[in-house]
């Protein structure tokens, strides 16, 4: 399968890629590791008449801790941000996660801020960025803005970013706490059916969903029944409230309200709820 | 486009459309048909090839992406007087094939591995080759090569 012919323009710099961006408006499209784009390209669910590879940036490969957080290049593969060192003491379930991704070559291509910014309701750094009360920096043609994590994620594959702008940073606060990923798939390469993730913060314990509605969302009626002093078993009971899962031929909505308790039940078990 | 890389440590230069993939750029321009093309939707780890020392799946890589970039493929591999490298060889004694069609990409795949692990468990291994698919489901004896390959375990005759 081959895509559809585009131009390719390979951005030197964020401010390139921005210019760029506001000069072709919606014929075009940032390309990072191409690991979610390049197969839409290739069935024709998208034909952008450009694309802007921002995938050699290296600038925007980084991961590093400040101001207690843990800040992570827009560009950073899931393969570095797993064997990252600074994530692995300070956000370890962030690395965990991005180590679970897809397979080694996926990880070796695709890259945070493509997971991010695709606004996929199965990709699982989105559970993460949640659970852990993350922001979004990103850089347009009036400068940098940073966006909280709860305002990012619109509606299917729609996220907060105007046509203009570039993801550059994902910022999470630096997390040690006891947490607990799951992922149910049929394939080990698979995105989940359905994901679960608790994480213990400073601020109580964050649960998010993967695959349970058109956005990734908290398992808000989890989160408050635990802030309310229920325990974990009764707390899973709610994981699926508020979800909108959708039905395929890997689950039913039934399925998947059933495996969201079960698969938050596990989290929030092995976080130590 | 004119899109230059290196490929097996040979200068390459060519002018392809922007839409062209990395595989077909390697099979059809290079004219290294080594690289096999399974699925062509980024599950089966067929097309497998080393991108700057890491294993990716060159159906979802444009040549574009690669331009500049140092690439190995299955021709790649072999030693300078034409012995097999040590995964090849494990390959062969223990039996690492069938039909042969997921060779290649298996082949970089545990390369690649090997590189980021040099002494996996047999655990590592399966998890690590999640990305390739053996249609013969010959994974056994695929798992025992990269074994004999990383030399944690003696080679089975
Ligand atoms: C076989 C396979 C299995 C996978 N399994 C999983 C899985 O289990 N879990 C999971 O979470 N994901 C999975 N993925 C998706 C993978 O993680 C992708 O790499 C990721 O979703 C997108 O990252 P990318 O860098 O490849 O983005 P690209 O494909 O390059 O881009 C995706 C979108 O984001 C936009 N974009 C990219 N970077 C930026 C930026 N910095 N600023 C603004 N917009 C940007 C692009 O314009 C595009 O619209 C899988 C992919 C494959 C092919
Ligand atoms: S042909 Fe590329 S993964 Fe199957
Ligand atoms: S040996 Fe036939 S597909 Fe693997």
């Amino acid at each position: 399968m081959i895509p559809a012919s585009f131009d390719y323009v390979r951005a030197e710099s964020v401010d390139e890629a921005i210019g760029l961006l506001s000069e072709h408006g919606d014929d075009a499209k940032l390309l990072a590791g191409g690991h979610s784009l390049l197969p839409l390209m290739k069935l024709r669910l998208a034909q952008p008449a450009m694309l802007i590879d921002i995938g050699h940036l290296r600038e925007l490969s980084y991961v590093k801790e400040e101001k207690g957080y843990v800040c992570v290049g827009a560009l950073t593969r899931h393969h570095d941000l797993a064997n990252s060192l600074v994530a692995r003491a300070s956000a370890p379930v962030l690395a965990h996660v991005a180590g679970q991704i897809g397979d080694p070559q996926v990880r070796h291509r695709g890259t945070i801020g493509g997971s991010i910014a695709h606004g996929d309701p199965a990709s699982d750094l989105p559970a993460a960025l949640l659970a852990l009360g993350g922001s979004l920096v990103v850089q347009g043609p009036n400068g940098i803005r940073e966006i909280d994590a709860n305002d990012f994620f619109l509606s299917f594959f729609e996220v907060a970013l105007t046509p203009e702008e570039v993801l550059i940073e994902v910022r999470v606060p630096r997390s040690e706490g006891q947490w607990g990923f799951e992922k149910l798939t049929k394939r080990a390469m698979d995105w989940a059916i359905v994901g679960a993730l608790a994480v213990r913060t400073s601020n109580g314990v964050g649960v998010a969903l993967i695959n349970m509605g058109p956005v990734p969302m908290h398992a808000r009626a989890v989160e408050a029944a635990l802030a309310s002093g229920a325990n974990a078993s009764d707390a899973a009971q709610h994981a699926a409230e508020g979800t909108e899962p959708s039905a395929d031929f890997n689950g039913s909505v039934a399925y998947r309200r059933h495996v969201a308790k079960v698969l938050v039940g596990r989290a929030l078990k092995t976080a130590g709820v | 486009m004119k899109v230059a890389m290196t490929v097996n440590g040979t200068l390459e230069s060519h002018d392809v459309e922007a839409r062209t993939l990395l595989v077909d750029y390697l099979r059809n321009v290079v004219g290294l048909t080594g690289t096999n093309i399974g699925c062509d939707t980024t599950s089966c780890g067929a097309c497998t090839v080393l991108l700057n020392g890491q294993s990716v799946k060159s159906c979802t890589v444009l040549a574009a992406q690669a331009a500049g970039d140092d690439i190995t493929t299955i021709e790649g591999l072999a030693l300078e007087d034409g012995r097999l490298n040590p995964v090849q060889q494990a390959f062969q004694e223990c039996h690492g094939l069938q039909c042969g069609y997921c060779t290649p990409g298996m082949v970089m795949a545990i390369t690649s591995l090997l590189t980021e692990n040099p002494h996996p468990t047999e655990e590592d291994v399966r998890v690590g080759l999640e990305g390739n698919l053996c249609r013969c489901t010959g994974y056994h004896n695929i798992v025992a090569s990269a074994l004999a390959a990383s030399g944690v375990v003696e080679m089975h005759q």
